[in-house]
């Protein structure tokens, strides 16, 4: 049985190992500075093999600045869209609705979760995008068919019930008391909630939204099919953009060699998106574990 | 003075409080129309793949064209062509067309009709020589005119069917030669280039290989190592470090696991690519935590009590926990497997990075067989250009979605009728 429970630790190393056997090989070849500040992201060009281009060239063609701003922005746009829905659903479920509408409603806005997100690809890909695209003609912008924005918002829905069930359910954990006594000296409903509840709540609140963060730059499959794979360095949501998710898969899908830097990169991001994701999820879960003790 | 200073204070906070309220519905609104948005979406798209449009063709099994006669046998029968009389009967359909137009009769039915017929007449042999109407699958284009999700009005170079090819067809149309039908053969066909034919059995199989491995690996080493953690394991470093290590693992974005399937199970123990066996390992891997959580948590819920009773009664530890423990907490688990299976199910990312993306148009017959899954069949067919294949995405996703509810309810069952409340 200790073996049982020890896989999981195995599987932690294994991912860790593995990952660190192929970024290790790729950072040999490619220096670990090039990659953490370039700028240009195009790794097909570290096939070409001809005189025309220069050693110097393949070296600069693995800067990941473009992937850690693309993953970065579209997380944000995802947030602008899940944080505000979330906590207000929340706090909506929590303070304000019947006991009976929160048990209808909680599983329903939860079911946007349930569904697999190659499901949210789709729908980004075939009708959000070609919808923004046709209000950007109409407002006379130029939107790619293959936005940041498609792709963000769609993520932000999928999200949505991670920020809006762990805020109803911090909320509900702060004790009752809190709350009369604000009542009591006149404060009226909503004034309470911002002013006594929500700071109580707020460490569980913050936790909650880390780990929606968490889960946006995890995400996969809305940015392959929606966001585009040009590694652009841009801050305007209309246009293409490519995520480190988007990129392990474009380089790993079908059959590749494992002798080349492109292959290696891959698992490099890899290494990046696991510890970016590790980092924030540990915080998240002190943060919630900590927020936890203090009213339990 | 001062009181209406305060009546409007007052005032202005209840319109807050109004405002707030009202964003937290709206909140609540927009989420829930979000859901629905999508869900009306996908099946007003898919439900059209349920249909397929046939074509009723008189077809003429001209003894001396097909070179059989009564007595051959099935072999003869299979290897013998129907092309000829198949062209025969579609160039029947407008005798006078020139010869260049004569490629574009044969285009109106699908490239399996040939099949169809040898099928049909494998099923009657007494035909032979006679005329008979036969049912024949229409190609894709006009199946997606017919289901109207092909506008009619854009320029001939724009589309893929010709003018004459739609003249014919609304000939066909008028005469009801056009009939829809419920389309089986999306259910029990292979995948295929061509939209008309194409069918979810081989990712269907293939989810149902992967899963199955899945289960059979996460499973009882999850149970296993929940018991652990939750009955037996001592409060030292070791276990704080597997404790904190689950839930970690928990968040991993699922890629991760692709890749270490890649580099672990792909490049160093050399299994298989694109087959379930590995794609169900490497999901096994995902599902563990998820799994070994709600486990936990079920076990955490039996009251000490039990334990004690047994424990009182001469028990042994293990006998405590295997005979009293586990079988009181077992709705809680299965309830998290199932659970967990479902994401599993719907879970694409890891599965592309070993291959599993491969054009497979043979249904698996084992979990070593290269194939496909549901989720990853979506993303296939959601980057096909061709039109047809839009309503085939949906309709996958309908069929996952619905294997998705079954999982779900069964778990929400599992746990309503067998959790107990203990207090």
């Amino acid at each position: 049985m200790f073996s049982c429970a020890a896989i999981a630790v195995f599987t932690t190393l294994g991912i860790v190992l593995s990952l660190l056997f192929e970024s290790i090989k790729f950072f040999t070849s490619v220096s670990i500075f090039d990659f953490i500040t370039g700028i240009n992201w195009a790794p097909g060009r570290a096939f070409v093999r001809d005189a025309s281009v220069q050693t110097a060239d393949v070296e600069n063609v693995f800067g990941a600045v473009p992937l850690f701003w693309g993953t970065f922005f579209i997380a944000m746009i995802a947030m602008s869209v899940a944080v505000p829905i979330g906590l207000f659903s929340g706090i909506y479920m929590a303070e304000y609705s019947s006991r009976k509408f929160r048990k209808i409603i909680k599983p329903l806005i939860e079911i946007l979760a349930g569904i697999p997100t190659v499901v949210y690809g789709f729908f980004a890909a075939l009708t959000v995008g070609p919808f923004f695209r046709i209000i950007g003609e109409n407002l006379g912008l130029d939107v790619s068919s293959e936005s940041a924005l498609a792709a963000g918002v769609v993520m932000g829905i999928m999200i949505i019930p991670y920020v809006s069930s762990l805020t109803d359910d911090v909320i509900n954990a702060v004790p009752k008391s809190l709350r009369e006594g604000s009542l009591a000296i006149g404060a009226t409903k909503s004034e309470t909630i911002k002013k006594v509840v929500l700071p109580a709540a707020l460490p569980g609140i913050v936790g909650s939204i880390l780990l929606a963060i968490s889960r946006a730059i995890g995400e996969t499959m809305i940015v392959v099919m929606a966001a585009g794979l040009a590694a652009n360095l841009t801050i305007n949501p209309l246009e293409a953009s490519t995520t480190i998710t988007t990129q392990i898969v474009t380089i790993l899908i079908g059959d590749q060699s494992f002798n080349n830097p492109k292959t290696q990169a891959a698992f490099a991001l890899g290494i990046t998106l696991f510890f970016f994701t590790l980092i924030i999820n540990i915080i998240a879960l002190n943060i919630v574990k900590k927020f936890r003790e203090k009213y339990e | 003075m001062n009181n209406i200073k305060k009546e409007a204070l007052l005032k202005k906070r209840y319109n807050a409080e109004k405002r707030f309220k009202l964003y937290g519905i709206l909140s609540i609104f927009l989420a829930i129309a979000f859901l629905f948005i999508l869900i009306f979406n996908i099946f007003s798209k898919g439900s059209g793949a349920f249909l397929k449009t046939e074509i009723l063709l008189n077809i003429n099994f001209d003894q001396k064209k097909l070179g059989l006669n009564n007595n051959s046998s099935e072999k003869e029968i299979r290897e013998a062509s129907f092309d000829e009389i198949l062209k025969d009967a579609l160039l029947a359909l407008a005798p006078s067309a020139p010869e260049l137009k004569q490629a574009e009769l044969v285009d109106i039915v699908s490239i399996d009709a040939e099949l169809e017929i040898k099928k049909f007449f494998l099923n009657n042999r007494d035909i032979l020589n006679k005329s008979y109407e036969v049912s024949l699958t229409l190609s894709d284009d006009l199946d997606q005119v017919y289901k109207g999700n092909f506008p009619r009005d854009i320029p001939e170079d724009r589309r893929r069917f010709s003018d004459f090819q739609l003249k014919i067809y609304d000939e066909l149309v008028s005469k009801n030669k056009i009939v829809s039908k419920l389309n089986w053969s999306f259910l029990t066909n292979a995948d295929s280039r061509e939209p008309e034919l194409a069918g979810v059995a081989s990712s269907l199989v293939g989810s149902f290989f992967t899963l199955f491995v899945c289960l059979l690996l996460s499973f009882p080493l999850g149970i296993l190592a929940a018991i652990y953690l939750e009955e037996f394991a001592p409060k030292n470093k070791i276990t704080e470090i597997i404790e904190v290590n689950v839930n970690n693992l928990a968040a991993v974005p699922s890629i991760v696991f692709g890749l270490l399937g890649l580099g672990v199970f792909l490049n160093y123990f050399y299994l298989p690519r694109s087959t379930p066996l590995v794609g169900g390992m490497v999901l096994a891997l995902m599902t563990l935590p998820r799994i070994i959580i709600p486990c936990r948590a079920a076990l955490k819920a039996v009251p000490p009590s039990i334990r004690e009773g047994a424990l009182a009664l001469g028990a042994s530890k293990v006998q405590t926990v295997m005979h009293n423990v586990v079988p009181l907490a077992m709705p809680g688990t299965l309830s998290g497997t199932i659970i967990g299976l479902s994401q599993a199910l719907g879970e694409t990312a890891p599965l592309l990075l070993i291959g599993m993306v491969a054009f497979i148009n043979v249904v698996p017959s084992t979990p070593l067989d290269p194939s496909a899954v549901l989720p990853v069949q979506v993303y296939l067919w959601s980057e096909s250009a061709e039109r047809g294949f839009v309503e085939k995405t949906s309709a996958t996703i309908i069929i996952l979605i619905f294997f998705l509810i079954i999982m779900n309810s069964f778990a929400i069952y599992l746990r309503n009728k067998f959790e107990k409340k203990w207090s």
